[in-house]
């Protein structure tokens, strides 16, 4: 069966510390709820004790403190992204060096662009341009080419268990420039996770497994 | 969950769910050539549902209708970078594996087309491409998924233009899904005997209040507001068939309804995205259509 049991979020005792000692909660973490699996972010979110509140304006952006763009079809992301008016305060709060975090068609968003595109206008995708990296859309092919198999990830994240990665038609990181930092790798090498300060970009799916560890690095 | 089937089929659920996932929040549209899956692609769609013809036209033809001709699904797996989807016959699954072949996103085990077998759906656990099904109610709805369907619609009443019967699917599943959450655990087999369904997956919805997979709605949605009326009903995705090539406006309503999925809780928002179109699909009455026409019957 595919991911956890609905929860509700854990209790998080730091959290209550802060509210007893009457400072300010921490900022919640936005959803980008424009389209995809948001609703698995926001289990994974919860069991490790994070507040999220659903991004679909500007106004809401402007209430959260670090960000999810989750997986679904960049195709429909971009669009939305355009035509609710999302794109250019998505590149000021990437500016501001809040924590924004992309799985599968979010590191697609993330992406400075795209390759090996059928058609020439990227069948619409237009890239939000942040992240040293360009992708390959439906990179390993269609459903049937999806798979599951364990990921390795960089030191300061292993901890001592091992993680099993879902891909779902997923892209490919084709080429990573210098200001991009690698965080995971296929077990032949392949580079499936990229860090760049306060932007994660995953071609897999830790939010369809149980692997909490990418969504602590949001704060 | 599924104790019936093998670890790996177990493990391979995940992925197919996986992909339901990922289409949530989001339009599905039934195209009929690479031109107007190219509109839905535009549009913001998904996915599509590649056929032949569209069920409004299924329906005005009569005759058996089958899967679509491989060669035109190509064409739009070809034209297209979102998934494609693909419908089977209910029991056929050799059109399940040929269309598995061809490698679909996503097989459609509908009603729509004629059904090849009165008895059995297929055993959507020897695939690897996952299965969606549709249903009337929850014990249908737990049917398909303990068979393997990897996303559960409401069959609605296909090619009407006529949203009754898919709110009618949508709450008896939901209803369903909050008795169980009110039964006593020794209650539960006596239930799983009334709808014919798994207990295991009654004792999971007990714990959980969802079914195991994404539950979408299709059948009869033609507007803006059809697609908010059944997001707020509970779907997470909807299926717009004939709605938006048997209308005045293919394009502009195809974004329109893929902004009131987003947006289907915000009504000043719905305004804005209906204000600019044109006529819906005319849409036929359900209630005075003879009983033997109804696709919604097909499926057991």
């Amino acid at each position: 069966m595919g991911g956890p049991p609905t929860q509700r979020p854990a209790q998080h005792p730091e959290k209550d510390d802060v509210t007893m000692r009457g400072e300010t909660m921490p900022l919640p973490v936005g959803l980008l709820t424009l389209q995809g699996d948001y609703e698995r972010h926001q289990q994974m979110l919860g069991r490790i004790g994070r507040e999220t509140l659903a991004v679909r304006r500007p106004a809401e952006l402007a209430q959260v403190g670090a960000l999810v763009i989750p997986g679904g079809e960049s195709t429909t992301l971009s669009r939305l992204i355009d035509r609710s008016g999302l794109r250019q305060p998505l590149l000021d709060f990437a500016a501001s060096g809040k924590p924004i975090l992309g799985t599968c068609a979010g590191v697609i968003m993330l992406s400075r662009g795209l390759v090996n595109e059928t058609h020439p206008d990227w069948h619409g995708v237009q890239p939000l341009g942040l992240l040293d990296v360009t992708v390959e859309r439906n990179g390993f092919g269609r459903q049937i080419d999806s798979f599951t198999e364990p990921v390795e990830v960089v030191a300061d994240l292993a901890r001592n268990h091992s993680c099993h990665a879902v891909y779902i038609r997923a892209p490919r990181i084709a080429d990573v420039g210098p200001d991009a930092e690698i965080i995971a790798r296929r077990p032949d090498g392949e580079v499936v996770g990229v860090r760049q300060g306060n932007l994660i970009g995953l071609t897999f799916h830790p939010e369809l497994g149980d692997d909490g560890r990418f969504h602590e690095l949001l704060g | 969950m599924f104790p019936w089937v093998s670890d790996e089929a177990q493990e391979l659920m995940r992925q197919k769910i996986g992909l339901a996932e990922m289409l949530k929040g989001g339009a599905i549209m039934d195209v009929t050539n690479a031109d107007q899956a190219k509109v839905a692609e535009e549009a913001g769609a998904v996915a599509v549902m590649a056929l032949e013809r569209i069920p409004a036209d299924i329906r005005a033809d009569g005759g058996i209708a089958r899967m679509s001709q491989p060669r035109m699904i190509k064409e739009i797996q070809d034209t297209v970078s979102i998934p494609v989807m693909a419908k089977c016959r209910i029991g056929h699954f050799a059109e399940g594996q040929v269309i598995e072949a061809l490698g679909v996103d996503f097989i459609d085990e509908s009603e729509v087309l004629t059904p090849a077998d009165e008895h059995n759906h297929v055993w959507k656990w020897d695939f690897k491409v996952p299965f969606v099904c549709g249903c009337r109610n929850l014990g249908e709805a737990l049917r398909r998924i303990g068979e393997g369907a990897a996303m559960i619609r409401t069959k609605g009443e296909a090619g009407s233009g006529n949203i009754v019967e898919a709110v009618r699917h949508m709450r008896m599943v939901q209803e369903g899904l909050k008795r169980i959450q009110t039964l006593r655990d020794d209650e539960l087999m006596a239930e799983a005997k009334n709808l014919g369904a798994p207990v295991s997956l009654l004792a999971e919805i007990k714990k959980t209040g969802k079914l195991p997979v994404p539950n979408f709605a299709a059948g009869g949605v033609a507007t803006p507001a059809d697609a908010a009326l059944m997001m707020q009903l509970g779907a997470e995705t909807v299926f717009v068939g004939s709605g938006i090539f048997k209308s005045n406006d293919p394009k502009p309503r195809a974004e329109a309804i893929v902004q009131a999925v987003t947006y289907h809780d915000d009504p000043a928002k719905l305004l804005e995205i209906s204000m600019e179109l044109g006529e819906a699909m005319e849409g036929i009455d359900v209630a005075s259509m003879p009983d033997e026409e109804k696709m919604a019957s097909r499926g057991w």
